[in-house]
C-alpha cells in the first residue's frame, strides 16, 4: 500500500472515529435525538462537537510538533511536551496569571508561546555541544531541562496559591473542553497545515547541517521557523487542554519506521495518526471506567507504549 | 577559478589555517593531500561556506563567499564533507533527488527526475533506488551520497575522502567518473585523498597541505618525491618512476 493509500484509510476511519466520539459520554446522544431534541443537539454543539474537534487538532498538531523537532534536533527520542517545551509554556501562563490576572486569554497565549520559545532556544543552545555518538544523552537532558522548569513553575505556583491552575495545564484532558473555550486551538491548526509548507526543508534539515547548507537551506532560518512552529503549538496546547505528553513522541517514531523520513510524504501521515490515535485514547477514557473518565494522557501512555513496544519487535520496513 | 586569498582560520586561539593564498583554476582534477590533522577538511568547509570566514576572502569565480545568496552557490559549489551524517531513512532516490533542490526548491520537474536517474545510473545504484539509506552498506550509502552530489550539478565539487567505504570497483568507477566530470564536462573538482599513488594517477594537480599551509603543488609528476614524503608527510618510503607516474612504495 502506498503512503497516499494509506493517508486516505486513515481519513475515512478518522472520519467515522469523530462521528463515534459524538455520541459518546456521560449523557446518553443517538443519532436520532439529535433530529428529534433541541437539547441533545444543543449539547452536541456546546461540548460534544468542541471536544471532538480539540481532540483532533492537539492530537494531530502535537504529532507535527514531535515530528519537526526531531529533525531539528537530529534525535528521535525528544518532543516539546518534555523537552521543556511545554513547561516553557506553563511558565509563560504563570507569569501572565501572576502579574496581569485580568489579561485576555490572547496575551495569555503569547506570553505562553514566547516563554515556550524561549525555552526551546535554551533547550537548542545546551545540547548543541553534546556528542553525536550518544543520541541517549538528549532526550535525558531533555528530561531533565523539562523537569526543572516544571518544578520551578510548580514551586512559584506554590507559594502564590495558585496549585489548582496548574493541574489543569500539566496534566492535559479534553473533558473541560466547552464551546468558547477551545477556539484557539485553531490557531494552532493553522500553523500545523502551514508547517506542511516547509516540509521539504524540515526534511533537509534533518539530513544535517552541511548538507543542508550544501543544498543551499538558509540552515538556521529553517531550524527558528520550526521552532516557532511547534513551541506556538506546544503553547496554544497547555493553555487550552493542558499538557498532552507521548503524542508527539510516539506518532513520528511510528510512521518514521513504518513510511520513513521524507516529511513531504509522510507529514500528512504523521498528523492523521496524531489525531487518530489521541482520538481512540479520549474515546477509551471515556468508557473504560464509565461514568468516570481517564485522563487522555494516562491512557495515551499505556496505548503508545504497547504500539511502541509491538512496532519496534517486528521486522522493520520502509517506504 | 576559487580565488583564495590571505585565509586564516583559528578555533579557540589555535590557528588551524595560516595565511592560505592560492587560485584552483577552472576546470580540472585537483587532489589536496597532506598528513592528518594538516587542515584539509577545515579548509574545504571554509571554501563550502560551512563555517563562517574569520580572515582573508574566497571567490568562487564571481560569487564571494560570505556575501552571495546561498542558493546561487549551491548551484555552482557542491561539497561532500568527511563525516557522514546519521543515516536518514529516506530512500536512496529520495536523497539523490535532495541534489536538485537548489534548482526546484522542492517542485521537481520531469528533467530532475531524468536527473536523478541518471545520477543513480552512473553511480550504479538504479537497483538500490527504493531501499531506505538505513538498510545499506557504508559503501553503497556513500555511493548515494555522491550521487546526490552528482545530481546536483555544480561547477566546482569539494569532495572529503570520497573513497571512504568504497570497494576496489567502486574506487576506480569514483575516480573514472571525477575524471570524466573535469575532462569532458569542464567540472572542477577538488577531492581530499590519503593514497597519494590514486592522487598522482588521477589528478592532474596535487595541492599538499600541512600544518595549516599549503607547502606545495603542481602537476604530481613535480610535487610527488622522496621529500614531499619526508618534509610533509614525515616519513621516508621510495618514490619509484613509472610509466604510470610516480608510485610510492608504502
Ligand atoms: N571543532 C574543533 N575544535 C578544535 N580543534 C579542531 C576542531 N576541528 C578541527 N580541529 C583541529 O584542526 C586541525 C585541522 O583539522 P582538519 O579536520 O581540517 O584536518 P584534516 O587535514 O582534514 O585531517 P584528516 O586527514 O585527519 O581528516 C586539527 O588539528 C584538528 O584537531
Ligand atoms: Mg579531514
Amino acid at each position: 500500500m502506498t503512503t497516499r493509500h494509506t493517508f486516505w484509510a486513515g481519513l475515512i476511519g478518522l472520519t467515522l472515529l469523530s462521528f463515534l466520539s459524538l455520541f459518546i459520554g456521560v449523557i446518553d446522544v443517538s443519532p436520532r435525538d439529535l433530529i428529534s431534541d433541541q437539547e441533545t443537539f444543543e449539547l452536541l454543539v456546546i461540548s460534544r462537537f468542541p471536544r471532538t474537534a480539540a481532540t483532533l487538532i492537539c492530537g494531530s498538531t502535537l504529532a507535527i510538533a514531535g515530528a519537526i523537532m526531531q529533525m531539528l534536533v537530529r534525535n528521535r527520542f525528544v518532543e516539546p511536551m518534555t523537552a521543556g517545551t511545554g513547561q516553557g509554556a506553563a511558565l509563560g501562563v504563570l507569569i501572565v496569571t501572576l502579574t496581569m490576572p485580568s489579561a485576555s486569554i490572547f496575551t495569555k497565549m503569547t506570553v505562553a508561546s514566547l516563554v515556550a520559545l524561549a525555552s526551546s532556544l535554551g533547550f537548542l543552545a545546551i545540547i548543541r555541544k553534546m556528542p553525536p555518538t550518544q543520541p541517549l544523552l538528549v532526550p535525558l537532558v531533555g528530561l531533565i531541562y523539562g523537569g526543572l522548569i516544571g518544578a520551578a513553575v510548580t514551586f512559584v505556583a506554590y507559594q502564590a496559591d495558585l496549585l489548582q491552575y496548574i493541574g489543569v495545564w500539566m496534566n492535559g484532558e479534553f473533558s473541560g473542553v466547552l464551546q468558547g473555550r477551545y477556539e484557539l486551538l485553531w490557531i494552532a491548526a493553522g500553523v500545523g497545515a502551514l508547517t506542511y509548507l516547509a516540509a521539504d526543508q524540515f526534511a533537509i534539515v534533518g539530513l544535517g547541517r552541511a548538507t543542508s547548507i550544501n543544498l543551499g537551506l538558509n540552515y538556521s532560518q529553517v531550524v527558528l521557523i520550526g521552532l516557532i512552529a511547534f513551541s506556538v503549538v506546544s503553547a496554544l496546547t497547555v493553555t487550552t487542554v493542558g499538557m498532552i505528553p507521548f503524542v508527539g513522541l510516539v506518532v513520528p517514531n511510528i510512521v518514521s519506521r513504518l513510511a520513513g523520513d521524507n516529511l513531504r510524504r509522510t507529514l500528512p501521515l504523521v498528523a492523521l495518526m496524531g489525531a487518530g490515535l489521541t482520538l481512540i485514547c479520549d474515546i477509551l477514557g471515556r468508557i473504560l471506567r464509565y461514568p468516570f473518565e481517564i485522563p487522555v494522557g494516562t491512557v495515551f501512555g499505556v496505548v503508545g507504549a504497547a504500539l511502541f513496544l509491538w512496532l519496534l519487535y517486528r521486522r522493520p520496513q520502509h517506504g | 577559478m576559487i580565488r583564495i586569498e590571505n585565509l586564516s582560520y583559528a578555533i579557540e586561539g589555535k590557528e588551524i589555517l595560516r595565511d592560505i593564498t592560492l587560485d584552483v583554476p577552472r576546470s580540472g582534477f585537483t587532489a589536496l593531500i597532506g598528513p592528518n590533522g594538516a587542515g584539509k577538511s577545515t579548509f574545504l568547509s571554509l571554501i563550502a561556506r560551512l563555517e563562517p570566514l574569520q580572515t582573508g576572502s574566497i571567490h568562487i569565480d564571481d560569487l564571494q563567499i560570505g556575501q552571495c545568496s546561498d542558493r546561487d552557490l549551491a548551484q555552482r559549489l557542491s561539497i561532500l564533507p568527511q563525516v557522514p551524517d546519521q543515516p536518514p531513512r529516506l530512500a536512496v532516490r529520495e536523497l539523490v533527488g535532495f541534489g536538485r533542490y537548489p534548482y526546484n526548491r522542492g517542485r521537481p520537474t520531469s528533467d530532475d527526475g531524468a536527473k536523478v536517474d541518471h545520477a543513480l545510473s552512473v553511480l550504479g545504484i538504479t537497483d538500490l533506488a527504493q531501499r531506505s539509506l538505513d538498510t545499506l552498506s557504508g559503501g553503497q550509502r556513500q555511493r548515494a551520497q555522491i550521487a546526490m552530489i552528482f545530481a546536483q550539478d555544480a561547477d566546482y565539487v569539494l569532495l572529503d575522502e570520497p573513497l571512504n567505504n568504497l570497494d576496489l570497483a567502486g574506487t576506480r568507477t569514483l575516480l573514472v567518473i571525477l575524471r570524466n566530470l573535469a575532462e569532458q564536462h569542464g567540472k572542477t573538482v577538488v577531492m581530499v585523498v590519503h593514497d597519494i599513488n590514486i592522487a598522482s594517477r588521477y589528478a592532474d594537480r596535487i595541492i599538499a597541505m600541512k600544518e595549516g599551509r599549503i607547502v606545495r603543488q603542481g602537476a604530481p609528476d613535480e610535487v610527488i618525491d622522496k621529500a614531499l614524503l619526508h618534509d610533509v608527510f614525515a616519513t621516508d618510503a621510495m618514490v619509484l618512476s613509472s610509466d604510470f607516474g610516480q608510485v610510492v612504495l608504502v
